[in-house]
Order: C-alpha cells, then sequence, then structure tokens
C-alpha cells in the first residue's frame, strides 16, 4: 500500500483491482476521520453523547466562527459505559481524530490523570470560571487545576404527591414514616428510586452520605476515608430498604422503570432527575397536576442535604492538532446563550447561574428555584482518577441495600476502596 | 474471539486424521539410520523454508506475550501513568486472592465442561447422520453447518432478543421473568447459545474420524454378530480415538476461552463473567493494564496446561506433529 504506482505496473490486473478495493477499504474511514486540513476550515470533531437539538448549537457556532473552524458533532454511543470505552480507547492509542470531548463528570479526572485532556489556562480558564456554578466547576479540576468546562450539570428532586402529602418531608425518616402511615391507610404510598446494582445506587449513596456529613475519601481524593457519615449513610440506606415502603423492584430498578411506576400511580415519592417531569406531563396529565417537587430530604431533618450533581464536561484531547481552536469551540458550544437553548430544548440544567434568571426559563424548568437550591450546596461524587473502580465495587458492595450490615460494610467498603486507588482493584 | 483460531484448526485435524488414515507405516520410521548427506541438506532446507513462517509466528504471537507478561509485573494503570513501576508477582497474588476472579474461574470451567460434554454427544450423533445419508448429503452437511456460519455476536443478539421479554418468543414461552436477569438461567442461556454454535463443528472434526473406520471392519464384527452398539463402542470409538481427542483439544480451549456470547447476553452481570470477560473488563474498561495482563496471562497458562494435559496425558496428537497415534 505503500507505493500503490509501482503495485500498479507490475500486478497483473484482476489482483490490481483488489488491491484497489482493500486500498480503498482501508484509506476510506481514515479520511472520514481526518481533520480535512486539505482547503476548508480545520475540522473540529467534537465527541459528545446523544442530545437531540445539539446540532443547532454545534450550527449557530460554525456560524460565528465565520470560517475559522467547522465543529463537527459526532454522536458517541448512548450508554455511559460505551461512551467512556470508546474515548479511553482511542486516547490510549493517541488518536488524533478527537478535538473536544463531552465527559460526564465522574471522568474528568480520569482523563486528566492519565494526560489525556488539556489543561484550561489563561483567558479560556477565565472564561470557564466566570458566573460558573461552583459544585459543577469542581468536578472539572483536577489538582487544583482546570481541565473541563462544565456544559451542563444535573440533581435529582424529590418529587410527591401533593393530595397525600401535604408537606414535602424533611429527612428521609420522616419520608419512611408518611409512607408507612399512607400504607396503613390503603393509600399509594411507595417511595420509588434506584437501586440496581449500577451507577445509580452510587448515586443515592453518596448523595445520603455526604448529607449526613461524611466522607468517602479524603479531600485531595488520595485515601479512602468512610468516616461516620458514612456508616449513618449506610444505616439510612439499610433502614430504607428493609422499611417496607419501597417497590418490590427496588432492587433492579433503573431511572427510566422508576418513572414509569410513579407514573402509573403506585408511588407517593419518587426520588429521580428532573427529565420525570416533562414525561409525567405528556404521559399523566391529571396526575401531573398533583405532582410536587423539593429539595431532597435530609439524613438530619435540621440539615438540609446535599444533593450528588451528574452532568456533563467539554474537555480537550491531548492528541488535538488544533488546540487553540478545540478551546475556543467548546468555550462557544457551553455559552450562556447555548446553555440557555440546550436547556429549554433538551431539558439538560445549566451551569451558569445567571441562566436561571433569564425569563423563557421559568416556563421550561418550573422547578429551576429548587434545582438552583440544591446546586448551590452539592455534592460531589469522589474526585479521582480511580472512581471509575470505586463505583464499581460500591455498587457491587451496597447490592442489595437490605442487607448491608452498617459497621462492617464501612469497614469492607474501606478496604476495598484502598484496593482500587492503588490499582489493586479487580473488576468484576 | 474462538472464530479466528477454529478455522484453521479444523484444516490440520482433518489433513491430520487423513494422512495417519493413508501413510501409517512411516510413523515411527524417523531417527533410525544416521543421516545422510541428502538428508542433511533437505533438512536445512527445511529450516530455510520454515525460518519466514517461524519469524512471523515470532512477531505476532511471541513478542505480544513476552510483553504481556512484562506489563503483568507492574502496577502500571493509565490512569496513574506517574506510578508506574515494577512490582514483582504482587499483581498474581492480587487476582489469585480475588473473589471475583475464582467465580469467573468456576463459571468459565462450568461451561467449558458443559458445553465440551454435550457438543460431543450432540456432535457424535450429528456426525453418524451426516457421514450416513445417503440423499442430498450435500445439502444435509450443509445445513448442519449454518450455526457454525453464522456469526457469534450476531447470533449471541438472537438468542438476547429471543430471551428478553417482549421482543422474544423464547422469554414468553418459558418463563415468566427476565431470565437473562437471573444467574442459573443465564449460564444456561448462555451454555445453550455456545452449543447450538459449536455443535457443527465438532459434528466436522468427528466425521473426519468416522472415515477413519473401514467398511470392513464393521462388516466383519456383523458377521461375527454385534450389535449396533457393540459396533460404536467397540469398532468405531477405538478406531476414532485420535479424532475425537483433537476434536476434544480444540473445543475445551475454544470453550475455556468464552467471551462473545457473554459479552453480548449478560455483559457479565450476575456473576456470569467469563475468565476473558474479567481480563476485558480490568484492561479495557479499568484500564489496568498491570491487573488485566495479570488475567491474560493466568488465562494463557491454563489454556496451556489444558493443551498439555490433552497431549501428554491422553495422547492426544498435537497439532502439526507426525506421530498421531502415540498411545
Amino acid at each position: 500500500m505503500s507505493d500503490p504506482d509501482e503495485a500498479r505496473r507490475r500486478r497483473r490486473p484482476r489482483v490490481r483491482a483488489v488491491a484497489a478495493a482493500a486500498a480503498l477499504t482501508l484509506v476510506a474511514p481514515m479520511a472520514a476521520c481526518g481533520s480535512g486540513d486539505a482547503g476548508g476550515p480545520p475540522t473540529i470533531n467534537l465527541y459528545y453523547p446523544p442530545e437531540q437539538n445539539l446540532q443547532k448549537v454545534v450550527d449557530d457556532c460554525n456560524a460565528q466562527a465565520q470560517g475559522r473552524y467547522e465543529i463537527a458533532y459526532r454522536v458517541l454511543p448512548r450508554q455511559a459505559d460505551d461512551q467512556r470505552v470508546q474515548m479511553v480507547r482511542r486516547l490510549a492509542a493517541e488518536d488524533t481524530g478527537m478535538d473536544v470531548l463531552g465527559l460526564d463528570v465522574t471522568w474528568t479526572q480520569e482523563f486528566a490523570s492519565a494526560d489525556w485532556i488539556r489543561e484550561w489556562t489563561g483567558q479560556d480558564k477565565a472564561e470557564v470560571e466566570q458566573g460558573t456554578l461552583a459544585g459543577p466547576l469542581d468536578t472539572a479540576r483536577y489538582e487544583d487545576k482546570l481541565f473541563a468546562a462544565p456544559k451542563n450539570t444535573n440533581v435529582q428532586l424529590l418529587w410527591y404527591r401533593k393530595d397525600l402529602v401535604p408537606q414535602p418531608p424533611k429527612s428521609w425518616d420522616q419520608m419512611i414514616t408518611a409512607a408507612q402511615q399512607l400504607k396503613d391507610q390503603g393509600k399509594p404510598y411507595q417511595v420509588l428510586t434506584m437501586g440496581a446494582q449500577y451507577e445509580g445506587l452510587v448515586v443515592l449513596y453518596n448523595t445520603l452520605a455526604e448529607s449526613a456529613g461524611g466522607k468517602i475519601l479524603n479531600d485531595d481524593g488520595t485515601q479512602a476515608v468512610m468516616d461516620d457519615g458514612t456508616v449513618r449513610a449506610l444505616e439510612q440506606l439499610q433502614r430504607f430498604a428493609t422499611s417496607g415502603v419501597t417497590s418490590p423492584s427496588f432492587t433492579n430498578a433503573t431511572e427510566d422503570p422508576v418513572r414509569l411506576e410513579f407514573q402509573s400511580g403506585a408511588g407517593a415519592f419518587q426520588v429521580n432527575w428532573p427529565f420525570v417531569y416533562p414525561a409525567l406531563q405528556e404521559a399523566n396529565p391529571e396526575l401531573a397536576k398533583q405532582v410536587g417537587w423539593a429539595r431532597i430530604p435530609g439524613v438530619d431533618e435540621n440539615t438540609p442535604s446535599k444533593v450528588t450533581i451528574g452532568g456533563v464536561n467539554l474537555a480537550v484531547s491531548s492528541y488535538s492538532r488544533h488546540p487553540e481552536l478545540s478551546f475556543e469551540a467548546a468555550r462557544c458550544i457551553r455559552d450562556a446563550e447555548h446553555q440557555k437553548f440546550s436547556a429549554i430544548n433538551d431539558g439538560v440544567p445549566p451551569t451558569i447561574e445567571a441562566v436561571y434568571d433569564e425569563p423563557e426559563m421559568t416556563e421550561a424548568y418550573p422547578m429551576k428555584d429548587t434545582i438552583l437550591e440544591e446546586l448551590k450546596e452539592p455534592a460531589t461524587r469522589p474526585l479521582t482518577p480511580a472512581y471509575q473502580s470505586i463505583s464499581t465495587v460500591l455498587s457491587a458492595i451496597l447490592s442489595p441495600p437490605s442487607e448491608i450490615r452498617p459497621q462492617q460494610t464501612a469497614d469492607e467498603l474501606r478496604s476495598a476502596i484502598a484496593d482500587a486507588l492503588q490499582s489493586k482493584g479487580v473488576l468484576p | 474471539m474462538s472464530i479466528n483460531a477454529t478455522p484453521t484448526g479444523a484444516d490440520t485435524a482433518v489433513e491430520e486424521t487423513e494422512r495417519h488414515a493413508t501413510v501409517p507405516a512411516q510413523r515411527g520410521s524417523r531417527r533410525k539410520a544416521p543421516l545422510s548427506e541428502n538428508k542433511k541438506a533437505e533438512r536445512k532446507l527445511g529450516w530455510l523454508l520454515c525460518a519466514p513462517a517461524a519469524l512471523v509466528m515470532v512477531a505476532v504471537t511471541a513478542y505480544p506475550i513476552i510483553y504481556s507478561v512484562w506489563l503483568s509485573l507492574q502496577r502500571f494503570d493509565l490512569r496513574f501513568p506517574d506510578e508506574r513501576q515494577f512490582i514483582g508477582l504482587e499483581n498474581y497474588v492480587t487476582v489469585l486472592t480475588n473473589e471475583f476472579w475464582w467465580t469467573a474461574f468456576g463459571v468459565t470451567m462450568l461451561i467449558t465442561v458443559v458445553t465440551v460434554a454435550v457438543e460431543l454427544v450432540l456432535g457424535m450423533g450429528l456426525a453418524i447422520i451426516m457421514h450416513r445419508t445417503l440423499v442430498g448429503r450435500g445439502l444435509v452437511r450443509t445445513s448442519a453447518l449454518i450455526p457454525y456460519g453464522i456469526v457469534t455476536v450476531v447470533a449471541a443478539f438472537s438468542w438476547r432478543y429471543a430471551w428478553t421479554p417482549g421482543t422474544g418468543y423464547l422469554a414468553d414461552l418459558f418463563s415468566d421473568g427476565a431470565p437473562l436477569t437471573e444467574r442459573a438461567s443465564s449460564l444456561a442461556i448462555i451454555m445453550l447459545a455456545e452449543i447450538w454454535k459449536t455443535t457443527p463443528f465438532m459434528a466436522l472434526l468427528l466425521m473426519a474420524g468416522l472415515a477413519l473406520v473401514p467398511e470392513d471392519l464393521l462388516k466383519a464384527a456383523s458377521t461375527d454378530g454385534a450389535t449396533a452398539w457393540q459396533k460404536f463402542t467397540k469398532v468405531m470409538l477405538p478406531v476414532m480415538k485420535p479424532a475425537i481427542l483433537v476434536a476434544l483439544l480444540f473445543r475445551t480451549l475454544d470453550a475455556f476461552r468464552v467471551f462473545d456470547n457473554i459479552f453480548v447476553l449478560t455483559a457479565g452481570g450476575n456473576e456470569t463473567s467469563s475468565v476473558s470477560m474479567l481480563a476485558y473488563n480490568n484492561l479495557i474498561r479499568g484500564l489496568n493494564l498491570g491487573i488485566g495482563s495479570t488475567m491474560s496471562v493466568l488465562i494463557f497458562i491454563t489454556v496451556a496446561i489444558i493443551a498439555f494435559v490433552f497431549v501428554k496425558l491422553f495422547g492426544t496428537a498435537a497439532p502439526g506433529s507426525d506421530d498421531g497415534e502415540r498411545r
């Protein structure tokens, strides 16, 4: 393949045709991945999870760039795990075909530690830090350096039936008691949330642990702590799982089944992401009128909860051939104007605080005040490059929640997390 | 994973058994007379002719094997590039004292033993049918081989949908839950998919063995009043033994490395991971090259042990060797 001309002279026609076809099949995909430098503006490849209206944001940024660059939106697979595997595999191979990466907030430290993404500095950094909420910004930092720009955040809310529960509960124990009373009265009583062995269970536990003032890791994320607060959170989770107010499918429940269960009217409470609300309005408008939202209950009724944040950060690949333009493109995609557009059209909560005050937000986001309240006092998941391993062992050890034995489980978690931090953890 | 290795294996096996059938007399006559000049030159030429192939083999197999052994002796985690260091056998201690590893090892062993045993029985039946068919022999053989011709991942997806409530008929027919979310039923489905897929391959290898059984021998046995079962156990099986052992060896090695069916059907959920799945999860998902390579090396060692046991203890002809029927 190195010298097609020579090959053509030497080989018989049929061999030549086969060789040419082989060469084409090999070269064609490469051309598709190439940066398109030959003529026209440089292409900035944006690898981002599926988001319905992101292409419009990209088009708008391309128009604003006035020919300096052209962003191409390459859609990542739908499953978070598949997204990550695709990116890490290509980055480990130093693929130059990726420029801007849409990372789940929990991957940022991992990619930064592996030297796969560039640090944000100078003007780019200043612009990102300007007006961005502190919680999401923390998820974009590693070792006190900024490695990504928070594009959107996300946070769960407590959804409750106003016709059954006059006042939203302040603590999990209050919520359990209220549900038990409803159960005794023969009314819908269930507390629905995600309890399957996956990231959703880790998010629930992290919210409980942070609300109880516990620490899973030390502040610089290098050591497993699992202090008293985290033990109290284990007690709370175990008490909840055995209180008889969960759904029978609690230990197998993920986001969407939980939404559907609540939508069918089985539950009095639901702890879930904001996407459930528009879906509920569409599927069961009668019920939607009865549904209110509140901050997630605390572990202690006098201490407000700290709720785990999700979301996506934009990072620039270390192997990008156009780093400056990539930073610029990433800034454009996550600027206030486009965050507002994405919030209204795709339902993803903004990371820039001022966007919440925009008048259009009230209609698209009736619960924006509660979201903002939670976002100002957020809980982040452990910020460490080993998060992926820690999350895997957390969900494995916490599942099923009804079999937690608080002190013992905490000790088990501490040693498993310590192993994960030293690359000694074996993933199941 | 296993798809790459098997087709060439099949060819060698068939060739092997056929060669033994036709030239049994040559066996054992090597090494007796001192080598003449001519022989020496011939041998030298032989080495020269193999050299390119041997070099390619070294480049594509020996180097990666040595490299993964080297990786397995280090703490090497892509997430912590600065902490890469030589740690001796520590990774082996970590893996061999880990319960996930032993669970996966048990699952892999179970799948290997059950599938190979069932495949041997079914494959033998299928081989006899294919061998004895008088009408439309080509058609029968071709249709029996269809499962083997389908890409494993594609077949696995069909099985997955068939066993998922709502999209598949099998789930509704045989259970009221979701069989792929429970351990026992998941393992049963994985084994079913494996057996369905590779029985034809087993049958193909065994059919080559059936071709070794001389008709005269069977006729003689009939004349002596042997029943069909006696003919099968006393005449056919002993003659076929080399072919059966080769077939078992190939299938055991393949079955031990089972990956694609599990990856598609359960992705290792509910403790259904095989050792290959575990290695993949730690290498590709966990980015832990040290632990992942340790697992790969352990798999390699296990496969080597299996091959050794078959070749040395059962006297299976090592693929490519000349003395096939050494017992």
